[in-house]
């Protein structure tokens, strides 16, 4: 148990995982601060808006992470995360619903609206149990889980990697795209699941539970940052990146590749679902979109511009690509995607090692003789 | 009546009894027996009719021209090629034919390959860790902790392949030879029963090649060690056992010089030498 113990709380010793813990919880102190004490008509009043807009961006960044724990270390590049994410968020999305009760437009006291109006009349089977928080909350980690279970298993076990792997993810969340977009599946179709009034109790469309939404996002992207943080540093992370390196080499050594790469990526959809739980409360629908290959490709842009292989870097390149894309499409709309793709060419060719290698270069420069740091940096 | 007989066979262990995990079984001294395998790719007939057999502690040398099978033998051995005819023995317990390769890495066959492939982002002391053998499940490798004796027994092997400097180094920037000998160092790690090394010193310096040549021999006694190598000298300078492969089966086996005066030998490969 004490060995347990120590390999999760190991990275709370790391100097990284104290910087960004401490960058995080400083941001939430003072958001909350801003947010809650200072005068409406001051400029450094952090409006309810943003507090919801930032909240999404944290939900973006632990996608992001979880990404870069299979991308980064794994040598996996999946381009159907957002499938993960989608599932978490409907898990989520169908708790929601359930918690409308009779406050809907046709006013069924269990049916949600969309049932009613395809005249279905009896919730179907995979609808109950969602209107216990418990038995949706052990969902929203269950769903994606046993996906990249299913979907792990039979890809790692027949050998597929690289490209033919990104392409078969790419058309996993094709496949659910599509499925969910189908009125008969009962998730709502196109139009998905939306007119959510409370989580656990609290009134959504107060500020409070905004706020609220927002901690509890920090505080869960903290918690998959420390879980991803003890399993790139333990030995396992080194099989990790053994297996990204040379996975026939790691199999002569005795380990079971598939099976390595197979509880990493389970981690890692649990981690994108619990992002798409807390993500849809927040901005108050889920539809199939979610699940469009476009969105798991632009993760991954994220992910590059942070810099791969570095947990943090995955942060600050969601934050900073969709703090940008909200300021474009703002401004102008249409450029958004131009911006995108330009940002992403010229990140692969300046700066190979994202955000993230620019700090590290930077540092290194500083302390070139220290042993550890270096070692740190090539890493 | 035939089904009881069948069942109640004395001379035989059903599979599922026999414990997987057994030691290997040297009391009749080959720890490594092939015997009429035959294996082809789309019609070629890689590997013909070979037999085999390897002494528990021998230091074995494989020479033959290129596409004699050397490097098919070994993926037969590893578990990672299937013969199609045949049987694979390690010591005589192990059927090698129904092992998956991690089984056959953990059961204590140790490979090297032509190329060295090192884990390059992982430093030297890293690469040596992974290679340790310990229990190499998800869960106790999640929870591994450096224990004060697995440090001692990676320090150990840092010696024995001259590599302790540059312990806290990527293996990204050894030299060809230093990663040579870090891959040899990681199959120690293993404890191995059997090695087995692929062309160890290609591309190696004079110097170099004289370190590999004492590694491998003072390897030899406590692990069996089959070398598969192109250069002759080397091979002359280690070997006690040669067997010239030719067409994917022996052609001859004894000392070198033995087989160097072989007549067939000369003409197959010897001879396109000198």
């Amino acid at each position: 148990m004490a060995s347990s113990q120590t390999w999760l709380l190991r990275p709370l010793q790391e100097r990284s995982t104290q910087i960004f813990l401490g960058v995080l919880i400083s941001a939430l102190i003072v958001v909350t601060f801003l947010h809650l004490f200072m005068p409406q008509d001051s400029a450094l009043h952090v409006s309810a808006y943003t507090v919801t807009l930032l909240g999404k961006y944290l939900c973006y960044a632990l996608l992001a992470v979880a990404v870069d724990l299979v991308w980064g270390y794994l040598g996996i590049l999946s381009l159907g995360h957002g499938a993960f994410f989608a599932l978490g968020g409907y898990a989520m999305g169908m708790y929601l619903m359930r918690q409308i009760g009779d406050r809907g437009t046709y006013g069924d006291p269990v049916l949600p609206d969309f049932m009613v109006f395809l005249n279905w009349d009896t919730l179907p089977w995979y609808w109950q149990g969602f209107d216990m928080a418990w038995f949706a909350f052990i969902m929203v980690l269950l769903a994606p889980g046993l996906l990249a279970l299913v979907f792990g298993f039979l890809a790692f076990r027949s050998r597929v990697t690289g490209v033919y792997l990104s392409i078969i993810t790419q058309a996993l969340t094709f496949a659910l795209m599509l499925a969910f977009f189908r009125n008969e599946m009962g998730f709502g179709g196109n139009n998905g699941l939306t007119d959510f009034r409370d989580i656990l109790g609290f009134n959504l469309r107060t500020d409070a539970t905004r706020l609220g939404l927002f901690i509890a996002t920090g505080i869960a992207l903290a918690i998959g940052y420390i879980i991803c943080r003890a399993i790139v540093t333990s030995k396992l992370g080194r099989v990790s990146v053994a297996c990204r390196d040379a996975e026939a080499r790691t199999r002569f050594l005795g380990y079971r590749v598939e099976r390595v790469q197979l509880f990493v990526f389970v981690v890692s959809a649990m981690l994108a679902g619990v992002a798409g739980a807390l993500y849809v409360p927040q901005v108050g629908i889920i539809n199939p979109s979610e699940f469009s290959p476009l969105f798991s490709i632009e993760i991954v842009v994220w992910v590059a511009l942070g810099g791969r292989a570095t947990l943090y870097g995955a942060v600050i390149g969601a934050i900073l690509v969709n703090y940008a894309k909200t300021v474009l499409t703002g401004v102008m709309p249409d450029a958004w995607l131009f911006a995108l793709g330009a940002l992403f060419v010229l990140v692969t060719v300046f700066l190979p090692k994202g955000i993230a290698g620019l700090l590290q270069k930077r540092k290194k420069a500083q302390h070139d003789d220290d042993p550890a740091t270096a070692q740190e940096a090539t890493a | 009546m035939s089904m009881f007989e069948q069942l109640a066979k004395r001379d035989q262990v059903f599979e599922f009894l026999a414990p997987a995990a057994s030691p290997v079984d040297v009391r009749h001294g080959p720890i490594l027996y092939l015997e009429d395998v035959n294996v082809s790719f789309d019609g070629f007939k890689a590997i013909n009719n070979l037999n085999l057999t390897v002494d528990d502690g021998e230091l074995r040398c494989i020479i033959g021209p290129n596409g004699a099978g050397k490097t098919t033998m070994m993926d037969i051995i590893t578990g990672k090629t299937r013969p199609d005819t045949g049987s694979v023995w390690f010591g005589s317990r192990h059927n090698l034919l129904t092992m998956t390769e991690p089984d056959i890495a953990s059961l204590g066959i140790g490979r090297k390959f032509q190329k060295p492939t090192v884990f390059e982002a992982l430093t030297v002391f890293e690469n040596l860790e992974l290679a340790m053998a310990t229990d190499k499940r998800i869960f106790p490798t999640l929870t591994a902790i450096m224990k004060p004796e697995y440090r001692d027994r990676i320090d150990e092997v840092l010696e024995m392949i001259k590599l302790k400097t540059l312990r806290d180094k990527p293996a990204g920037i050894l030299s060809h030879g230093q990663k040579q000998w870090l891959e040899i160092g990681m199959l120690l790690m293993q404890k191995p029963r059997l090695l087995l090394v692929d062309e160890p010193v290609a591309g190696m310096t004079e110097q170099e090649m004289e370190r590999t040549a004492e590694l491998l021999t003072s390897l030899a006694g406590k692990q069996s060690v089959v070398v598969v190598e192109h250069d002759m000298g080397f091979v002359r300078s280690i070997a006690r056992q040669v067997t010239v492969l030719h067409q994917g089966s022996v052609l001859a086996e004894g000392t070198m010089d033995q087989v160097s005066n072989d007549p067939e030998v000369i003409k197959v490969y010897l001879g396109e030498e000198a």
